[in-house]
Parts: structure tokens; C-alpha cells; sequence
């Protein structure tokens, strides 16, 4: 049994780059190609998920490649949280993969064969991410995931795009180089190990204002996880299609970034370091500014990638802020919140390209009354948005009770009033637009009609929508891979 | 056969070179020395097996006992060296056939193979010899050829670039060979493990103090280290591709390498604590790095940025060296043996497109990525070693220069390592982007991917960067292995 889980992780991470090789092969024939993406995804949720007992029953496979210099192996462990990040990762692939057929060919993109490839090797990376096994491996797979998506940000070839990728590209290897790099050479410098241990490595190394600028220099070399001022890329990334804004910058990408940090502070630093540490404390006000100007920001967003991309800068920082709370639930809530934001923004951006695709529409103070012509996609936007506020019946209720508890068992006041005050804003920006879609009268036609999108990208959409109802009304799975994250961690 | 081992290195293209000459022009020149640089390829690896374990192997030349005799000293440093000198011409061999037919009149086919050749047994002499005069004979032979070698260039500003050559590269000779003038007449011997014995008693000595300082102010010309660079880019930019190519993998880390022996071997540790070379060979390095990268950015054509790009890189070779301590000469040595492989990689694919559209001026790629994907591919991962991402050899380089950095809590040296490493994104990336997008103005429709002649040599370094990355048994365990045997005082 254990030999076999180990062989499936390597399944895991492979498997994405065998595709890859098989999409370049099929470059001519469109439909084979995208039989090739879409069986590569399955099989890849097939082995993800055939993990995953496993791991529930306490276990923590893990396979060692290759020993780059004595103490540095390429590592691959399966913990908990990492199960969680590639459940999410491998549920969404399979969906996002049915819906870029229909996107790509509604809006006769380029170069749709790079395209494929580089959405596998991203995902290969991202797989790599979740299930890295110590700093040096997740450090070589984030770097290959920034890499891997540079082609389909800049997508389109033209000025624009080339003037983003400079953006992406620009911070994301400047500050993981910058940061992150020297960050982890530091760790490795003062504990002579990169693995991540329950209870943190760097206990008793350091303390004081060198723990805190270490752990800025995490916070901030982790540009994945947009904390601001160094979030400027993700609304830069937003000139992909949108099925790379999709599952890249709402779920893959970003998700990475946020859970390379719970990862750090959970088994790099320990909450117990970090409970006497002046440096938490920054990181959680940074984290909350982050969240509130974010949030303001997308207010004044017209345009709906635009909007929704602030809108996840800001609900990434959620998960830094339930972190940084630094209490038992509410980290509970930082795992939980991976998985609720990725099925409700995933959500929000197909609907998003699902419009784009139908009525080639992307402000959203032309949105109104288009309610009644994409029934399907409105109600799975509305959806979606509800999950964004933190509203039951959806996934986003779920994790956002857990942070108030946390909040409250932890007695950050400051903590509970941005939440409070975060999902006040979070309101007032997407209401409208679920208003206008519904309420508001069409102006005069303008001659083009249209209805709903291709059957993929609905159907795509109908399924992530589910998936956000469905993580409120069964949450045993997720709930209880988030939980065995504590539990190392008796406090 | 294992006793003549160390001198067949050098005795081989020594009397290849005249047999090279007298060859009719045509294949022939390339044919013999092909033989001969794969047959000494051989002798070198098996060089550095007979040295594992902390041999040294000790060659009396003619029998003559040392210190009278000239006497070759083989340990791990040297043996790494000839390894790269011997490796890098092997593989340009099989890349000049096509280029040099290409670029070099066919009247100067065998003299130009000749000059190759001396300039192969020059630069392998050094590596080879642990007598301080019989080095500089050979530095003259390695020199005398490469100022023919250069000259040989297609464009008439090779010459001038030649003459410049000429002109630094002998002050740096007569400045070596003051100071082992003076050392001779204040000791008497000229063998290097002689000379250690004798010089301590000196050290308070000025002449010897004098001799030290022109033997490193000569070897800094040499070596090209900033701010006496300036012979350099003009060199490279104008010599034959395949000069470049070897010149650049080679020249210098040759020159680095008699750095390192005659500071730890000849001198000690001691005597460079008490002088100021450490700190000043630091600043320049700082000024060195940060400069020339700079000077990068702005260059308009890609020999020349690849050319600043070296003096940068030198400046990470001697930052290590300045640091004085067995991690930063460790790191020294490897960023030696990377920095060939990354460098070869690079010159070569960019060989590769000035063979297809006779023109370095990086205004002329747009484009050129989607004709080339292969040299595209190579340039792009040879960049990404040369920016340091984790997964190729850069990566090894920057690790150990860091952490010797952070060793010794020299904080600023780690900004502006890792602040190199911005730069050098920068000037890769510019590269990369402008043969990634299409031109708006002109296209280059017309252009086919470069033999495979050319392609195969780029490839093999290409994964040798990617090898190195994930394997550094070879290069961080030899030089771990040399360190030890140079600085047997800091144990």
C-alpha cells in the first residue's frame, strides 16, 4: 500500500508532462488534442483522489528523487494540507479543461496548442507545489509554475501583453529570487535543514527583529500571494483568456502562493515561534490592508476581470489574515478558505469569459438585464458572488465562521473588525452587478442578440457553481484535512 | 601509462598544432583536431578520477627532480580546471566545422585550427604546471594564439579588437612576470610548492609584498575583472562565433584559477589576511557585478550584452575568492565549471542564429523563436542558469555564493548578488522577449532552424546546465576536495 502511494505521487506530477509531450505531438488535430487535455485531466483526479484515503487515515507517503548536495533531496511528501491544495487543483483541471474547448475555439484564439502545454506543465508544478517535501522543492516548482504560465499571460503577442508579462514576470521572479531565495538560504544557514517538520524548524534559532525580517522576507517573497504593495501583477496577469485567469489566477497560481505561506508558518516557523513575535503582528495588519484597499479598489473597477481580479488579491489575504491569527480554528479556516475561494472565484471568471464569449461584453456597466439572455451564467455568477460575501448556503460561509472563531478564540480585535467590515465591501461590489444583471432593464438593444455561451462553457460553470453549494453541505472531507493540519500542533 | 597521464594533456595539442598547420586546407585541420581535443576530453576525465580521494600527482618533466625540474602538480583544483578547458573544446569542435566554413576563409582553415590548437595546449599548460615560469610560457602561447584567433573575425573592427587585446593582454604578461621575477630573486626557486616553503619567512618582506601586487594586477588584466574589462567585450564581440565560444567558457576561468593558486598555493592565507586584496578584490567585484550588468541592459547587440554579462560573472567568480573562506572559494569553483556551461550554452545558440541571419544586433530576432524553437529553447534555459533559477547549474552558483555571504553576516554582498541576479533577468529576458513576439515591422519568415551540426553541441551544454543543477556530485564534491587541499590552515 505505501509503496504504491509513493509511486502515485509521482503519477501525480508526471502525468501533466506526459501530457504535454502527447498535445505537442497532436498539434494537428485539434480534437485528439483536446481528448489528450481532457483524459490527462481525469486520470489525473483519478490519482489524486484514489491519495487520498490515505492521508485521511493518518498517513504521510513520501518519495526522495534525487539528493542535490548532502541534507537537499528533491522531496515529495503528501500532508494533509498539500491533499487539500491538490484536491482542488485536480477537481478544477478537468472542468476548466471542458470549458477552455469551448472558450477558445467560441473566440478563435492562437496558438492553441502552446496553450494546452503550458496549462499542463503549469499544472505539473502546481502538483509538484502541494506535494513538495521540503523548502528546496517547493522553491523549484513555484519557480516553474511562474515560468510555465509567462506564454499564457502574454497569450496574445500583442504590446499589451507583452507590456504585462513584464509586470508578471517582473515580480514574480524578482521577489522570489529577491526574497524568497535568500529567505530560505537563511533558514537553511541557521538550522541546516529545509524539510517541513510539525512544530517548525526554526524554533529557538532566532527570535527577535531578525525573526520578524525573516518572516517579511517570506511574506514578501511569496509574491504568489499578492500581498500588497507587490500585488500589481495579478490584475496585470488578468490580459490571459480567461481560462488561464480561471484556474491560474483564481485557483492554480495564486492558491500556490497562500499555501506556500500556511505551509511556512505551520511548518517552517511553528505558531508557537510566531505567538511571541512583533513580526505576526505586521504581517496581520498587512494582511488586513490589504484586504480593505483591495476590496476598495475593486469598487472602482468597470472592468469585470479587473473587479475580480482585486477581489482576489483581497480574499488571498483572507488566508494570510486566518493564518496570522495564529489560533488552532483559525488556521483551520486558511486551509478551508483555500478550497471555498477556488471554487467560488473560479466561478465568477467563467461567468466572466462566458459573457465575454457570448456578448463580447466586459464592463460591467454594460451588464444590464443580461440576467434573462444567459439565465444559466448569471445564476452561476450569483452563485458565486454569494460564496465571495461569505453568505450560507456556499462554500465561502463555511470557511469565514471559522476565522470569526478563530478571530474571537485568539481575542484580535483588529482581526474581527476587517472580516466584519471586508464582507461589508465585498457586498457593495458585487451586488450591483448581480442587481444590474437581474433588475435592471437592457438599454436599447443594439442589434447583435445573443444568448447563452457554447454547452461547455455552461456546463463547466453549472459544475463549479455545485461544487461551491455542494462544500457547504458536505464538508466532512475538506474539514477533516484541515483539521489533521492542527493536529499535529497540540497547543 | 597513468604516470604520463598529466603531460600527454599538454604534449598532445602541442604537436598537433605544427601537424595542424602543414595540412592542406578542407576537412582535414578539423578532422585531426576534433581527435585530438575528444582524445584529451578523455585523458582530463581520466585525470580527475586518479586525483579523487585527495590524490596529487606529481610529474617530474624529463626527470629532472623539482625544484631544479619543471614539475606538473595535479590536485582536485587543476584537474576541475583542465576538465572544463578540455570538456568545452570537445564539444565546440563539432560546432566549428559549419560555423568556421561559414565565417573564416577557406585558405585559413588549417592556420586558424593551429592557433586553436596552441591556444588549447596554452590554456591546458596552465592548469597543468606547478611551475610559476613554465605558467607563463604558457600563457604566452595561450595568448600569443588568441590575439590570432580574434583577429580572424569577419568584420574589420576584429582587428582593432585584437590589437586592444594585444596591447592589455601584454602588460598583464610583463606585470606576471615582474612579480615572479621578483619572487625568483628573493627565493631563488620558481616551483610552487617550493616557493610556499621559502616565502613564509618573507612575508614581512616589501618585494615580496610588490611581487604579489603584480602578479594580481597582471591576472586581474587577464582576467578580465572590472574595471580592466575593457579589452574584453570589444573581443568577444568581434572574434569568430567559435572563438568566442571557447574563449568565453575558458579564458577566463583559466585566469581565475591561477588567481586561486597563487593567492592559497604560492601565498597563503595568512599573508592575504594582512594585505588588503580580500577587501579590495570585494569592492571591485560589488562595482564589478553591478556595473556591468547595467552595461548589459543597454547594449543593442547580443555578443556584446552576453560579453558585459561575463565581466558581471566574473565578478560572482572573484567575489568568491575574496571572501577568503572555504565556502565562498568552493562557490568560486563551482560558479567556475557553471559559468563555462552556462556561457557555451548561451554563445553558441546565439552562434546558431548569427549563422542563419549574419547579424548579432538583437534588433534583428524579432521574431525568430517561432523559426528557431530549438536555439530558442536553449538561450532560454541557458538564461535561466545564468539568472540562477532553481533547476539549472546558475542555481548551484548563486546557492554557495550566498550562503558564504551570509556565513561571514556580509549582508550587502547579499543584495547585490541576488540584485545581480535582477539584472541579469533583465538583460535575458530582453533577449527572450524579443525572439519570442513577432515584429510588427519586418519578418523573418524566411529563416530555418540552424543545422543539426550546431544544435547538437548547443544541446549537449544546454543539459549539462540542467544536469548540474540537479546532480553536484562532480562540481561542488571536486571543489569541495580542492578547497580542502588550497586551505589546509582553515580546517
Amino acid at each position: 500500500m505505501n509503496l504504491a502511494s509513493e509511486q502515485l505521487i509521482l503519477v501525480a506530477i508526471l502525468l501533466p508532462l506526459i501530457a504535454a509531450v502527447f498535445i505537442a505531438f497532436t498539434d494537428k488535430k485539434p480534437n485528439l488534442r483536446e481528448g489528450v487535455s481532457l483524459v490527462a485531466s481525469l486520470s489525473l483526479l483519478a490519482t489524486v483522489l484514489s491519495l487520498l484515503p490515505t492521508v485521511l487515515a493518518g498517513e504521510q507517503p513520501f518519495v526522495i528523487l534525487l539528493e542535490i548536495a548532502p541534507g537537499l533531496p528533491i522531496k515529495f511528501v503528501l500532508e494533509p494540507l498539500g491533499m487539500l491544495f491538490a484536491c482542488v487543483a485536480a477537481l478544477l483541471w478537468p472542468v476548466n479543461t471542458l470549458y477552455s474547448i469551448g472558450y477558445m475555439r467560441g473566440n478563435k484564439e492562437n496558438h492553441q496548442t502552446r496553450f494546452y502545454i503550458c496549462f499542463a506543465i503549469a499544472l505539473s508544478s502546481t502538483m509538484g507545489i502541494a506535494m513538495a517535501g521540503n523548502l528546496l522543492t517547493l522553491f523549484i516548482c513555484y519557480e516553474i509554475l511562474t515560468l510555465s504560465t509567462y506564454p499564457l499571460v502574454t497569450h496574445k503577442g500583442n504590446a499589451e501583453a507583452r507590456q504585462a508579462g513584464r509586470v508578471y514576470l517582473g515580480i514574480l521572479l524578482g521577489t522570489s529570487i529577491g526574497f524568497f531565495l535568500l529567505a530560505i538560504l537563511w533558514t537553511w544557514h541557521l538550522t541546516g535543514t529545509l524539510d517541513f517538520k510539525a512544530g517548525g524548524i526554526l524554533s529557538g534559532k532566532v527570535a527577535g527583529p531578525e525573526l520578524s525580517i525573516l518572516l517579511l522576507l517570506y511574506m514578501y517573497g511569496i509574491g504568489k500571494a499578492a500581498l500588497m504593495p507587490i500585488h500589481r501583477w495579478l490584475p496585470a496577469a488578468m490580459v490571459a483568456p480567461t481560462p488561464v485567469s480561471a484556474l491560474l489566477h483564481a485557483v492554480a497560481v495564486v492558491k500556490a502562493g497562500v499555501f506556500s505561506v500556511v505551509k511556512i508558518v505551520v511548518y517552517i516557523f511553528g505558531l508557537d515561534t510566531l505567538q511571541s513575535s512583533a513580526g505576526a503582528d505586521w504581517v496581520l495588519l498587512l494582511a488586513g490592508f490589504t484586504i480593505l484597499l483591495a476590496s476598495i479598489i475593486a469598487l472602482r473597477q468597470d472592468n469585470l476581470k479587473r473587479r475580480l481580479a482585486y477581489s482576489t488579491i483581497s480574499q488571498l489575504s483572507y488566508v494570510i489574515l486566518a493564518v496570522f491569527i495564529l489560533a488552532p480554528l483559525s488556521t483551520v479556516a486558511a486551509a478551508l478558505h483555500i478550497a471555498a475561494h477556488a471554487f467560488g472565484k473560479i466561478t465568477l471568471f467563467f461567468a466572466a469569459g462566458s459573457i465575454y464569449t457570448a456578448a463580447h461584453k466586459t464592463n460591467i456597466s454594460q451588464l444590464n438585464g443580461i440576467g434573462y439572455r444567459m439565465p444559466w451564467t448569471m445564476a452561476a455568477f450569483s452563485i458565486g458572488a454569494i460564496s465571495m460575501i461569505g453568505l450560507p448556503p456556499t462554500a465561502g460561509f463555511l470557511s469565514k465562521w471559522y476565522m470569526l472563531m478563530g478571530a474571537f478564540q485568539a481575542e484580535q480585535v483588529i482581526a474581527v473588525l476587517v472580516i466584519i467590515a471586508s464582507t461589508l465591501l465585498n457586498a457593495a461590489y458585487f451586488i450591483p452587478i448581480i442587481y444590474a444583471a437581474w433588475f435592471k432593464q437592457p438599454e436599447m438593444s443594439s442589434g447583435n442578440e445573443h444568448g447563452e455561451s457554447p454547452w461547455p462553457i455552461v456546463m463547466a460553470l453549472m459544475i463549479t457553481a455545485s461544487l461551491t453549494l455542494l462544500l457547504f453541505f458536505f464538508p466532512d472531507v475538506p474539514l477533516q484535512l484541515a483539521t489533521s493540519l492542527i493536529g499535529e500542533n497540540p497547543q | 601509462m597513468e604516470n604520463h597521464l598529466s603531460l600527454l594533456i599538454v604534449v598532445i595539442p602541442l604537436m598537433a598544432a605544427p601537424l595542424v598547420a602543414v595540412l592542406p586546407n578542407g576537412r582535414f585541420p578539423w578532422l585531426v583536431s576534433t581527435a585530438v581535443t575528444s582524445f584529451v576530453f578523455v585523458l582530463a576525465c581520466w585525470q580527475l578520477l586518479n586525483i579523487q580521494a585527495g590524490n596529487v600527482i606529481s610529474y617530474e618533466l624529463g626527470g629532472w627532480a623539482p625544484p631544479w625540474g619543471i614539475e606538473y602538480r595535479i590536485d582536485a583544483a587543476n584537474a576541475l580546471v583542465a576538465l572544463i578547458v578540455a570538456g568545452i573544446a570537445a564539444i565546440t569542435l563539432p560546432y566549428a566545422l559549419q560555423s568556421v566554413i561559414k565565417e573564416i576563409p577557406a585558405n585559413q582553415h588549417s592556420l586558424f585550427y593551429s592557433a586553436f590548437m596552441l591556444c588549447f595546449t596554452g590554456l591546458l599548460g596552465i592548469t597543468q604546471t606547478g611551475d610559476i615560469f613554465n605558467l607563463f610560457v604558457f600563457l604566452e602561447i595561450s595568448s600569443l594564439s588568441s590575439y590570432a584567433l580574434i583577429s580572424m573575425g569577419k568584420q574589420r573592427q576584429a582587428l582593432t579588437a585584437a590589437y586592444q587585446y594585444l596591447i592589455m593582454g601584454t602588460i598583464g604578461a610583463t606585470f606576471f612576470l615582474i612579480g615572479v621575477g621578483l619572487l625568483y630573486a628573493m627565493t631563488g626557486t620558481l616551483n610552487m610548492a617550493d616557493l610556499s616553503q621559502r616565502l613564509p619567512e618573507l612575508y614581512e618582506h616589501r618585494t615580496v609584498h610588490t611581487a604579489f601586487a603584480f602578479i594580481m594586477v597582471g591576472f586581474a588584466l587577464k582576467l578580465a575583472l572590472f574595471p580592466l574589462h575593457l579589452w574584453l567585450p570589444n573581443a568577444y564581440s568581434y572574434a569568430p562565433t567559435v572563438v568566442t565560444i571557447f574563449l568565453a567558457a575558458t579564458a577566463t576561468k583559466v585566469a581565475v584559477y591561477v588567481m586561486l593558486r597563487v593567492i592559497f598555493s604560492v601565498f597563503d592565507f595568512s599573508f592575504i589576511k594582512g594585505t588588503p586584496t580580500d577587501e579590495l578584490f570585494l569592492l571591485l567585484c560589488v562595482m564589478g557585478i553591478l556595473m556591468m550588468s547595467f552595461y548589459a541592459i543597454y547594449q543593442t547587440d547580443a555578443k556584446r550584452l552576453l560579453a558585459y554579462s561575463s565581466v558581471a560573472q566574473i565578478g560572482y567568480m572573484m567575489l568568491g575568492l575574496g571572501l577568503a573562506s572555504m565556502l565562498g572559494v568552493t562557490a568560486t569553483l563551482v560558479h567556475m565549471f557553471n559559468h563555462a556551461l552556462m556561457k557555451g550554452a548561451l554563445f553558441m545558440a546565439l552562434g546558431a542564429i548569427v549563422y542563419q541571419i549574419g547579424s548579432s544586433r538583437i534588433d534583428k530576432f524579432a521574431g525568430l523563436g517561432k523559426q528557431m524553437p530549438w536555439t530558442f529553447a536553449a538561450i532560454v534555459i541557458g538564461g535561466l542558469s545564468l539568472i540562477g533559477v532553481p533547476g539549472t547549474a546558475g542555481f548551484i552558483s548563486k546557492w554557495y555564493l550566498v550562503l558564504a555571504a551570509i556565513e561571514q553576516q556580509y549582508w550587502l554582498l547579499v543584495i547585490v548578488i541576488l540584485a545581480g541576479s535582477l539584472l541579469a533577468v533583465i538583460y535575458v529576458w530582453k533577449l527572450v522577449e524579443v525572439l519570442y513576439f513577432k515584429s510588427d515591422k519586418e519578418s523573418n519568415i524566411k529563416i530555418k532552424e540552424a543545422p543539426l551540426s550546431l544544435l547538437i553541441p548547443t544541446w549537449v551544454l544546454v543539459l549539462a546546465n540542467i544536469y548540474f543543477g540537479f546532480s553536484t556530485e562532480l562540481t561542488v564534491g571536486t571543489a569541495e576536495q580542492a578547497v580542502k587541499l588550497l586551505m589546509p590552515s582553515v580546517n
